[in-house]
């Protein structure tokens, strides 16, 4: 039973979240349990290698479909227990041969595992994003129309292009601006921040270009404050929409190796 | 002339999505961005080859927000924050590619431009 089974390991988190995990379904569809060792607990679920062992996850992983399966799986059993108490969340695909391996880890990881966990208690991850609040054609224009004089529609074409781009070049330059100055405050009032590169209009399913895509990890006694923060500097700047996401577990703040910053 | 799709700007506005228990699911491009790239990098005995988690993040990465099209706009100063970041080296590389290739095709649109323009003001006239 045991034989074709491997274990994925979705957080470490300290004792206390062991009771946490009953009814818990995770990637793969299976159950999440507890594994503890040296006063911590890791959250694991045995999972199929045919599926998660190390040839099938090179082919999973550049499934679409899979991924987005397995990455809500492996995000909801995390922001599950994240609710309750401080995790160290684990990258996605992080597994073990057994139980005994994955124990092993936890020892040698424990001093660094136990330090991200005092420092994550009571703080959470917000995520800030900044759009455009103008419409953006800077990707791509209207078309050239048909049957265009004798100037050329290539002409009339990179003319109006041209134009355009102008128009809005200081436009996105205030934009810019503007959310360098929105990071600037929200840093401030956080524990910790975290920029990313934007996504995509298509992937962020939001007509404007986005011109911040951050993460703050927040103390929770202040999270109102940080809320109302960014309504206010929405506020401030017109030429912004903002969006804010959160609470989330703190994924951007447990570094490469546990450590708050190793940069 | 207008453009097609004139959104409305709803500027000065928070748009608030709750992830914990909230009415909106996470959006997935933030979840992979996170599940992926962030969290706790332990390497478990069975081996998935980091390597190849790099190269699928490296293309989730250029799904996720197309650097050139952010360099078009402006809004790459993320890459020279000092903020930011143990990736940026990764990027160089890939990032000086992209680079070239959006110079050289200014080039071509500028040359395009004033051969357009010299023709006009020739009459129309295409002088091969």
């Amino acid at each position: 039973m045991t034989e074709s089974s491997c274990v994925w390991i979705y957080a470490v988190a300290d004792d206390a979240a062991s009771a946490l995990t009953g009814g818990l379904i995770g990637v793969g569809g299976g159950a999440v349990r507890p594994l503890s060792a040296a006063g911590l607990t890791a959250l694991v679920g045995s999972v199929a290698e045919s599926e998660f062992g190390e040839a099938a996850l090179r082919q999973n992983l550049e499934d679409l479909d899979w991924l987005e399966r397995t990455a809500r799986a492996h995000h909801e059993v995390i922001e599950t227990v994240a609710k309750e108490r401080p995790v160290v969340p684990m990258r996605l695909a992080t597994v073990y041969s057994s139980d005994e391996t994955a124990a092993r880890m936890l020892l040698e990881r424990a001093a660094d595992l136990r330090q991200a966990l005092t420092r994550l208690a009571g703080r959470s991850e917000w995520g800030v994003k900044a759009y455009l609040a103008i419409p953006d054609d800077g990707a791509d224009g209207p078309q050239p129309e048909v049957g265009e004089p004798s100037t050329g529609p290539g002409a009339a074409y990179l003319r109006r292009r041209r134009d355009q781009l102008a128009a809005h070049r200081d436009a996105r330059q205030d934009a810019v601006a503007s959310a360098q100055a929105v990071h600037v405050d929200l840093d401030r009032l956080s524990a910790s921040a975290r920029l990313y590169p934007p996504q995509s209009a298509e992937i962020a399913g939001h007509c404007g270009s986005m011109v911040l895509n951050a993460a703050y990890l927040v103390a929770d006694d202040r999270a109102e404050e940080f809320g109302a923060a960014v309504t206010g500097l929405a506020a401030r700047h017109g030429t912004l929409q903002l969006t804010l996401t959160g609470p989330w577990p703190a994924y951007s703040f447990v570094g490469q190796d546990g450590t708050e910053d190793a940069q | 002339m207008t453009y097609g799709n004139v959104a409305t700007p709803s500027s000065g506005t928070v748009r608030r999505s709750g992830v914990a228990g909230g009415p909106q699911t996470a959006n997935l491009a933030d979840i992979l961005e996170r599940v992926l790239d962030k969290g706790l990098v332990i390497a478990g005995d069975i081996r998935v080859n980091l390597l190849d988690i790099e190269l699928l993040t490296i293309k989730l990465r250029l799904v996720i927000a197309s650097l050139d099209t952010a360099r078009q706009v402006g809004i790459n100063w993320w890459e020279s924050d000092p903020w930011l970041n143990a990736q940026a080296a990764d990027r160089a590389a890939e990032k000086s590619h992209d680079q070239q290739e959006l110079e050289e095709e200014n080039r071509q649109l500028r040359n395009r431009i004033e051969a357009l323009e010299s023709g006009e003001r020739n009459g129309g006239s295409r002088g091969d």
